[in-house]
């Protein structure tokens, strides 16, 4: 048994055009979000005279950083809706964009080390399952039939009395859904304009008619905020606020190994979740650092723990070496669920406080903020996920509802 | 790995507290009187700042007293330790962006929020 060969890119990928004086829409953020995001407003809404703005490269924020995992098992019927649509978009994209990213339904995992785990486990199964989201319970030897490398012994600190399991979700390659969505958006007229950072908005009252830039300053109708941890920066400078706090979130990968890990593991309890990527390395992801910050590096104590809670689930990794650790800056809010929508200032929209969940949702992000950008109205979907649900109070608490904590 | 200086303790390593957030963070001098979006303000909004931010943090693991610290977001420098109750000291606080405005999610909702230090 082999890893996976890469697949072979198109020749041709995308332009590299000087921004143009007006676009009747501008989308602020060339990352997974708003290259999906561009894509939709153009062949479901059929607005092409449109622009990316990426302060550095495309896709070099979170996009390139993220543990590239994917799953719609979520608790609360907004979510399980949203990323269950998600997840369905992610099943059709690779032919549709014309590009094979490699996305491999693998199943995913997430074990339970407690009782409390277990019933949270067992409820969540039930109500996946009522929404439609394939889900079930497994017991320790189903696990190990699924991973033999886990653990399953009940002597050790967090042993594993069982695990829900999602068999459609998995993993696909980032840098490749990227690259996908670029080149469809570029086909379709789409301007991806890198090295563009956008340092103001101009404002005709409480409508926002402009964008400055390091490029030079850009007219357009409207504007979506797709910037993720940088959102409240971003809202800032258009005079408004967001409920986001801005934290780092590391992830670390090991040297390549011969295929051993045939899923996807998740640890709510430990915090520790394992893929293997198709070349063969071990990917690695933990909790968030508990302060804000920007600095796109995180603390060592919290990859210490999590390195221990995985040497002791995978005794295997104990030999393995760890090649390379990184950040990245999720924005998080209060309820851990995200927002797609109106903002307070007139034809500006904003999608954000994805947290540490935003690569699964990229199609659907796209979808409905695409919708919202072009109708002005809320899609279905992103609805119940609005600015306003902080006020009236209708939070989507996915904290300790999800399958990991945000 | 960050070393705090605790004001009580001294030098800790950063494992040993737990974050508060942000600082200075006002109960509602009238709570009878708060509109729902400044009962949101206070619940859900908190500053963000890119660069010096003002926030709390709890020696968990020793004193168990909490304290201010003003932090780069950015770098992680700590620039200053002070106690509750305590102003951050000169030149160290955050520039003021939206600090204490009531940002309201439609114009025509716009309220003042009623604030002060409270203990």
């Amino acid at each position: 048994m082999s890893a996976d060969h890469l697949p072979e890119h198109p020749e041709f990928l995308w332009r590299n055009p000087d921004p143009k004086k007006s676009y009747d829409a501008v989308i602020v953020g060339g990352g997974g979000h708003g290259l999906a995001t561009a894509y939709f407003l153009a062949k479901n809404h059929g607005m092409t005279n449109i622009a990316i703005l990426e302060k550095g490269w495309l896709a070099g924020g979170n996009m390139a950083r993220n543990t590239t995992i994917i799953r719609s098992n979520y608790l609360w019927d907004e979510s399980a809706a949203i990323y269950e649509h998600s997840l369905k978009l992610w099943e059709i994209l690779p032919e549709e964009l014309e590009y094979d990213f490699l996305f491999s339904q693998r199943g995913v995992m997430n074990l339970a080390h407690t009782l409390g785990d277990v019933r949270e486990s067992m409820r969540r199964v039930g109500a996946n399952q009522l929404n439609g989201v394939d889900a079930e319970w497994l017991d320790p030897k189903q696990v190990k039939e699924l991973c033999p490398i886990l653990n399953i012994n009940d002597n050790i600190r967090y042993p594993v009395m069982g695990a829900t399991y999602q068999p459609r979700a998995g993993i696909a390659k980032h840098d490749h859904v990227a690259w996908a969505f670029a080149r469809k958006c570029d086909e379709l007229g789409v301007d991806i304009i890198q090295n563009c950072e956008v340092t103001g908005f101009i404002k005709d009252g409480n409508k926002v008619t402009g964008v400055k830039t390091t490029r030079g300053t850009i007219n357009t109708e409207k504007v979506g905020l797709c910037a993720a941890g940088h959102s409240s920066v971003l809202a800032e400078m258009a005079g408004f606020r967001l409920p986001i706090q801005s934290h780092p979130l590391q992830a670390l990968v090991s040297e390549l190994h011969e295929p051993v890990h045939p899923t996807v593991v998740m640890s709510n309890h430990v915090h520790v979740y394992v893929s293997q990527a198709h070349k063969g390395e071990l990917v690695m992801g933990a909790g968030v650092d508990s302060y804000n910050g920007y600095g796109q590096r995180g603390s060592f104590h919290v990859i210490e723990e999590q390195m221990a809670a995985a040497v002791e689930l995978f005794p295997i990794f104990g030999r393995a070496h760890v090649l390379r650790t990184w950040g990245g800056i999720v924005d998080t809010t209060m309820d851990a669920s995200p927002i797609v929508g109106a903002t307070p200032v007139e034809n500006m929209f904003v999608n954000c406080g994805w947290g540490t969940g935003g690569f699964k949702g990229t199609p659907a992000a796209g979808l409905t903020f695409a919708h919202t950008i072009a109708t002005g109205t809320p899609h279905t979907l992103n609805k119940p996920f609005s600015l306003e649900r902080f006020e009236t109070g209708a939070l989507i608490d996915e904290h300790g509802a999800a399958a990991v904590a945000h | 790995m960050l070393l705090f200086s605790c004001p009580n303790c001294g030098p800790r390593n950063e494992t040993e507290f737990h974050y508060g957030g942000q600082a200075h963070v006002a109960y509602p001098e009238s709570p009878d009187q708060l509109s729902n979006r400044e009962w949101a303000e206070y619940l859900f909004y908190r500053e963000n700042t890119k660069g010096l931010f003002a926030e709390r943090w709890v020696h968990a693991a020793g004193c168990r007293k909490w304290f201010n610290m003003v932090r780069d977001t950015v770098s992680y420098e700590i620039q200053a330790v002070y106690g509750m109750g305590e102003q951050a000291p000169e030149g160290l606080t955050a520039p003021p962006a939206a600090q204490a405005k009531s940002q309201p999610l439609a114009p025509a909702e716009a309220g003042t929020t009623t604030a002060s230090e409270g203990v």
